[in-house]
């Protein structure tokens, strides 16, 4: 689960982590309010930051006023223009599409004095199935590219699991970034916070990018990407209430709603599949007979009529669609139940509509796929039946050479 | 011979009389697996599908010998379900559990190393040595005796990979379901060393998905010690970048773990990669005729 800056910022301070001043503000009075308090205790510079999940927010442009998602302010009265350009406009940057996201919050915070950039983070090393602190003095720069460029740039500190971040590594990453006196002292102390942070609340990521030394030698957070080990919300419920739903896909967040993990593509051909692995598999097969996939959809072990049903409707709700290859693997399940679920399904008025136009091709495979095949084939209704998933490729085909 | 499960296979389960736990060990019983009790705790001394109930897996030890396990415990109680298993010195571990947190299994992986225990999953279909022992959810009744050793992360794909297998006359020696997880405890390349050293097993299928680096370090492990065709299929090729697909572990992240790198690292392997997943099985038949 990804969370806002404002909110990640405010849960570091919670933990111990130093970040500069700031808060959010949902009203340009409200912005205006918070950047004469940063002005008035001595601050030069105050930095107005749009507040949406997607990355690139600097680069980015909002549709209507053409400002940046992240505005560097020198007064009050700048402070409050940015505020009123990004708020109710919508910014576009590289991670959102064309279709951007509207900004309901900007995050208006200390644009504190710099001496170095360092980069920061936390998260799984899957390889070794231990969590790493990740440090380079590389600061600001996408730590992709130093993992490319400069590789011996980047250190890490291992730990053991079950245990927290040791001092010693600690000070190891601290004097690896070139940290002395109270800078290290700082710099200790924020890698162990963060790392009892990540610790408590089951983060799977914590990204600072730039960690920053001011000139007074304080080491403080100056941006922070935090994301949540989904599977673990389950005991954090003051996390949960950080979803925002509305940075979700809304078809995304209705399947999940009926327990259908659908994702939306930019495709053209849907699919319903049952199990991940296959799932992906039946997309990579799409792009082969010649359509796009649009969309993941798996609606897991128990393929009834109902998750069959949610499924259609969800997936024909994408104007895209120009077939549907629905490709179900009965193990235990069995392959007769499941035809008559889909043939049920599609005589839902609702979903009978919108499915005149579109072909609709039912691969079962498994347990009793003969005679799965024997009631979709004698159905009377515009359903393509296939056995082998050769053959469902095959029809797929058909769709685009007609 | 084979790996992993066989018919000295003694199978305790745990969450034996949840429903999922229920289902499964009446199946696992029914395909012939030998299923030596389960635990479920507070349920001590009673008896379910004609086999008896321990509180704690020291006991199926204990009474029964049990050195095999599989857990359907929920996923909030998974990792403490490993770690009993481990302390009670069950060698083979095999964990079905879906959605288990990270940090719970990053604990519960080290405790089982400690102990010198192998852990199977979790979010894994099992494993199967088709006529001897089931440990798992698959269906038993798909596979046939034979030569062909499957490693796979995915559920119904491995499925659909020994449907073709079968249909082309081709018998598994055993199916390796390591999971779908970021933490798992048997790897591609740990699977692969053991269908590798396995004198019944002739050839491999190694199905992967996008996400980490597992396949790469499998492709070099075969690159090096391989002696046996190995035929490749890596799901996600149409995946976008930065989306979860199902799995915990199926994410391009960081411009890491694409299909087309892991394809590569593969076919520079020596590994026969297709493009289709529909093509796994006449594959191996063409490599072994």
């Amino acid at each position: 689960m990804n969370i806002h800056e404002y909110q990640a910022k405010t849960l570091l301070a919670e933990h111990g982590v130093a970040v500069p001043a700031g808060k959010a503000a949902t009203t340009t009075a409200e912005a205006t309010k918070i950047a004469q308090d940063i002005f008035d205790g001595g601050s030069s510079l105050v930095v107005v930051k749009a507040q949406i999940h997607a990355g690139g927010r600097g680069k980015g442009k909002t549709k209507k006023s053409g400002a940046k998602g992240v505005i560097l302010c020198r007064s009050v009265e700048e402070a409050t223009a940015a505020a009123e350009s990004l708020l109710g406009d919508v910014l576009v940057t590289i991670q959102t599409g064309e279709a951007g996201q509207e900004v309901k919050t900007v995050y208006v915070t200390d644009g504190v004095d710099i001496e170095s950039e360092f980069y920061l983070s936390i998260l799984l090393d899957r390889t070794r199935s231990q969590h790493v602190v990740m440090a380079s003095t590389e600061g600001g720069v996408e730590i992709e590219q130093v993992a490319e460029e400069t590789p011996d740039k980047i250190i890490k500190e291992w730990v053991e699991p079950g245990l927290s971040l040791q001092p010693s590594q600690a000070r190891r990453l601290a004097f690896a970034l070139g940290l002395q006196g109270d800078a290290l002292k700082s710099g200790v102390k924020l890698f162990m916070k963060l790392f009892a942070f990540y610790d408590k609340t089951d983060a799977s990521m914590v990204e600072v990018n730039p960690l920053v030394l001011t000139p007074d030698q304080q080491v403080i957070a100056l941006d922070a990407k935090v994301t949540f080990d989904e599977n673990a919300l389950y005991r954090h419920d003051d996390l949960m209430a950080l979803r925002d739903e509305s940075e979700e896909n809304p078809l995304e967040l209705e399947a999940s709603k009926f327990g259908l993990n659908y994702i939306k593509l930019d495709g053209n051909v849907g699919c319903m599949v049952n199990g991940a692995g296959l799932a992906m598999a039946t997309m990579d097969i799409i792009k082969l007979s010649g359509g796009e996939p649009a969309n993941f959809l798996d609606v897991g072990g128990g393929a009834n009529v109902e998750t069959v049903k949610n499924g259609f409707r969800i997936i024909l709700e994408d104007p895209n669609v120009k077939g549907i290859l629905i490709n179900i693997f009965g193990g235990i399940v069995r392959c007769d139940r499941v035809a008559n679920g889909v043939l049920e399904a599609i005589k839902d008025p609702e979903i009978a509509k919108k499915v005149e136009q579109i072909p609709i091709i039912v691969r079962l495979q498994g347990t009793n796929a003969e005679e799965a095949k024997e009631i979709i084939d004698g159905s009377g209704l515009n359903v393509i039946s296939a056995v082998l998933l050769k053959e469902a490729a095959e029809e797929v085909s058909k769709i685009f050479a007609a | 011979m084979s790996v992993l499960v066989d018919r000295h296979t003694r199978l305790v389960v745990q969450g034996f009389t949840g429903s999922e736990g229920s289902f499964h060990a009446s199946q696992m019983i029914e395909y012939g697996t030998n299923v030596i009790g389960g635990v479920t705790p507070g349920k001590g001394g009673q008896t379910h599908l004609d086999r008896p109930v321990f509180n704690t897996v020291a006991e199926a030890v204990a009474q029964e010998e049990a050195n095999t396990s599989i857990i359907f415990v929920p996923p909030a109680f998974a990792g403490d379900a490993i770690i009993e298993a481990a302390q009670a010195g069950i060698q083979l571990i095999i964990c079905i559990t879906e959605g288990i947190p990270v940090k719970d299994m990053v604990i519960a992986k080290s405790v089982v190393d400690r102990h010198g225990a192998r852990l199977i999953g979790p979010n894994c279909p099992g494993v199967i040595t088709p006529g001897q022992a089931k440990v798992g959810i698959m269906p038993g009744m798909i596979f046939t005796e034979g030569s062909v050793g499957l490693i796979s992360r995915s559920g119904t794909l491995t499925y659909e990979a020994v449907d073709q297998l079968t249909k082309a006359g081709l018998g598994q020696s055993t199916a390796i379901g390591i999971g779908g997880d970021p933490v798992i405890g048997t790897t591609h390349t740990d699977a692969a060393k053991l269908l590798m050293e396995d004198p019944d097993t002739s050839a491999i299928v190694l199905i992967g998905e996008i996400g980490g680096s597992a396949e790469e370090e499998a492709a070099a492990y075969i690159k090096e010690h391989g002696t046996k065709p190995v035929v490749a299929f890596i799901a996600g090729s149409t995946a976008p970048p930065g989306r979860r697909m199902g799995h915990a572990g199926a994410i391009i992240s960081g411009g890491q773990g694409t299909a087309q790198d892991k394809k590569r690292a593969l076919a520079d392997a020596g590994i026969t990669v297709v493009e289709s997943p529909a093509d796994i099985g006449a594959t191996v038949a063409s490599l072994l005729s």
